[in-house]
């Protein structure tokens, strides 16, 4: 494990935090920190845990009967992982987007104004706001604008997953968790998708889920490579990429593995 | 091996019979429902066809007395009996459905479903006669000691039939619930949205259409359902004036006349023209769940 992980108490990391379905340990104890302004990317094979880890990390598994997660996940000194976590209030905090685009079976402005109306928004003017200014984060905005009454359905997939990362925008998070979220997109979505990523994180931090190695390496700052639902390696991706430390982490980088 | 034979080989002779066998059954079932169509609507329209009564008589006329000198066949009141009772079951199982259906796939998954399941099943299995004997038994004098009227009629009748097509709603919205994608509720979930209101505003209105066709399915059941209600509604020809008055359904008018009426007389062709109404009816139902599974698509 990279010295690094812990050296440095971050504002946002885990410590020692493991995930069990059942009795399977799906992640083993792992520690990791997300500085502010970065982008992390969490990558290693199917299967090997990473996407269960980016899932605890706004308590989703919660949603998952028979999960359990030891270990704590600490937010400016909180461990939300605690019980007595108010779980709704963290998720304004910690936005998350999915591999497939699932927009809800709304407009494209409900599904934006979905979130900050159960937050206490209210007025239109309000409203009309915070779907314009998370459509323009999103790089959307000029091509919704004038159709904002249509169904989200309409729009194309590489356009459903950015509405979908400006309705995670709209509660204002300050964490951004991103599983896979260009896999099921074409190219030039995806080079949408990645730009919107690089933009982001000058206002929050991203973790990333990715499959993608040149991808992971377009985009991230630090990486993690997972392997059996253990981290294998955590650095700054320009060291991971050209000179890992670990000889799995190589292959599995190489392609020769995985 | 050589891949050009005209030899007729054991496989082609196989999907020959298999093809054969396949379309036959096919035709047979055609057959059968076209000719069950036809069968039903010829009898109920010789009522008209032969001058004894008008389209207009029969759907809005409120006089009913097919033995008298002059008989008159208006057939308005077992027509509105038959809306009544199949509105009143929808309104009073549909939200109870909507909330066992939820319970079982949003609440509690895991024990929910595996006790729900096969209550559920069971309530559809059980045989009609036995839903009108219980009506007949418990619901009948408990509404005569507590309500006006003499606890058939009405409301007895709707009562009796929103547990009869409880399942049917159920079971369809339960499939529609499960089989919304696990990740659209997690995004409501992560951005911060109470279970209560991921299921009001995201969940229920996802699954809207496929809901409704439950109900309407459900609806169809009860319009077409004639043993249980008519041991419970009372029988009365008339168009009722309050819930706990007798009336009559459509199906129970037929299953009551049907044994006592000559072939091709009028009487009879009145009850088959009361058939064909129901038999339009449930086309229209059909017609509703296609139109709605359409909708669910987009």
């Amino acid at each position: 494990m990279g010295t690094s992980a812990t050296a440095v108490r971050e504002s946002f990391q885990t410590e020692d935090l493991s995930i069990f379905y059942g009795t399977y340990e799906a992640v083993k104890g792992i520690s990791l920190p997300f500085a502010e302004n970065t982008v992390t990317a969490l990558i290693g094979p199917s299967g090997c845990g990473k996407s269960t880890f980016l899932r605890s990390l706004n308590r989703m598994n919660d949603e998952i009967s028979g999960s359990t997660t030891k270990g704590s996940i600490w937010i400016d000194g909180v461990d939300i992982n605690a019980s007595g976590t108010d779980v709704i209030k963290l998720r304004q905090k910690i936005g998350m987007v999915w591999q497939k685009p699932n927009p809800f079976y709304k407009s494209i402005y409900d599904n934006i104004a979905f979130g900050p109306k159960y937050h206490g928004v209210k007025g239109k003017k309000a409203l009309d706001e915070i779907v314009e200014s998370s459509l323009r984060k999103a790089a959307l905005w000029d091509e919704v604008k004038d159709r904002l009454k249509d169904s989200a359905l309409a729009l194309s997939g590489g356009q459903q997953q950015r509405l979908c990362i400006a309705r995670a925008l709209s509660v204002n998070p300050q964490i951004l968790l991103l599983d896979e979220p260009a896999s099921a997109l074409d190219p030039v979505s995806t080079g949408k998708v990645e730009e919107l990523i690089k933009e982001l994180k000058e206002e929050l931090r991203i973790v990333i889920v990715t499959h993608n190695m040149q991808q992971a390496a377009r985009i991230s700052d630090y990486t993690a490579y997972f392997y059996l639902g253990s981290l294998v390696e955590y650095d700054k991706t320009d060291k991971v990429f050209t000179n890992p430390e670990n000889q799995m982490t190589q292959e599995y980088i190489m392609g020769r593995f995985g | 091996m050589k891949l050009k034979n005209s030899r007729i080989e054991k496989h082609h002779i196989e999907d020959f019979v298999g093809r054969t066998y396949m379309s036959f059954c096919v035709l047979l079932l055609i057959t059968i429902i076209v000719s069950m169509v036809y069968f039903v609507a010829s009898k109920g329209i010789s009522t008209f066809t032969s001058g004894d009564v008008s389209v207009t008589d029969f759907l809005f006329g409120t006089k009913w007395s097919p033995e008298a000198d002059t008989p008159s066949f208006g057939a308005f009141p077992f027509i509105t009996g038959s809306f009544l009772v199949t509105l009143l079951a929808a309104l009073i199982a549909s939200p109870l459905s909507l909330c066992a259906a939820l319970f079982m796939t949003e609440i509690v998954p895991g024990w929910g479903k595996k006790l729900l399941q096969p209550v559920i099943e069971l309530l559809a299995g059980i045989p009609s006669v036995v839903y009108g004997f219980i009506g007949l038994s418990v619901i009948v004098p408990f509404l005569r000691n507590n309500l006006p009227g003499q606890g058939i009629g009405v409301a007895a009748g709707a009562l009796v039939l929103s547990v009869m097509i409880l399942p049917t709603i159920t079971s369809v919205a339960a499939d529609a619930l499960a089989s919304l994608p696990q990740n659209l509720k997690e995004s409501s979930y992560a951005l911060g949205a109470t279970r209560w209101q991921t299921i009001s505003r995201v969940i229920i209105p996802t699954t809207f259409p496929a809901i409704m066709t439950g109900i309407v399915l459900g609806m169809a059941r009860a319009f077409g359902e004639a043993l249980a209600v008519q041991m419970v509604i009372g029988n009365a020809p008339f168009v009722p004036k309050s819930l706990f008055e007798s009336a009559s359904t459509l199906t129970s008018v037929i299953t009551l006349g049907m044994g006592n009426t000559t072939m091709g007389s009028a009487h009879n062709n009145a009850l088959w023209s009361m058939a064909l109404v129901l038999m339009l009816m449930t086309f229209v139902f059909v017609f509703f769940v296609r139109l709605l599974e359409r909708r669910n698509k987009i």
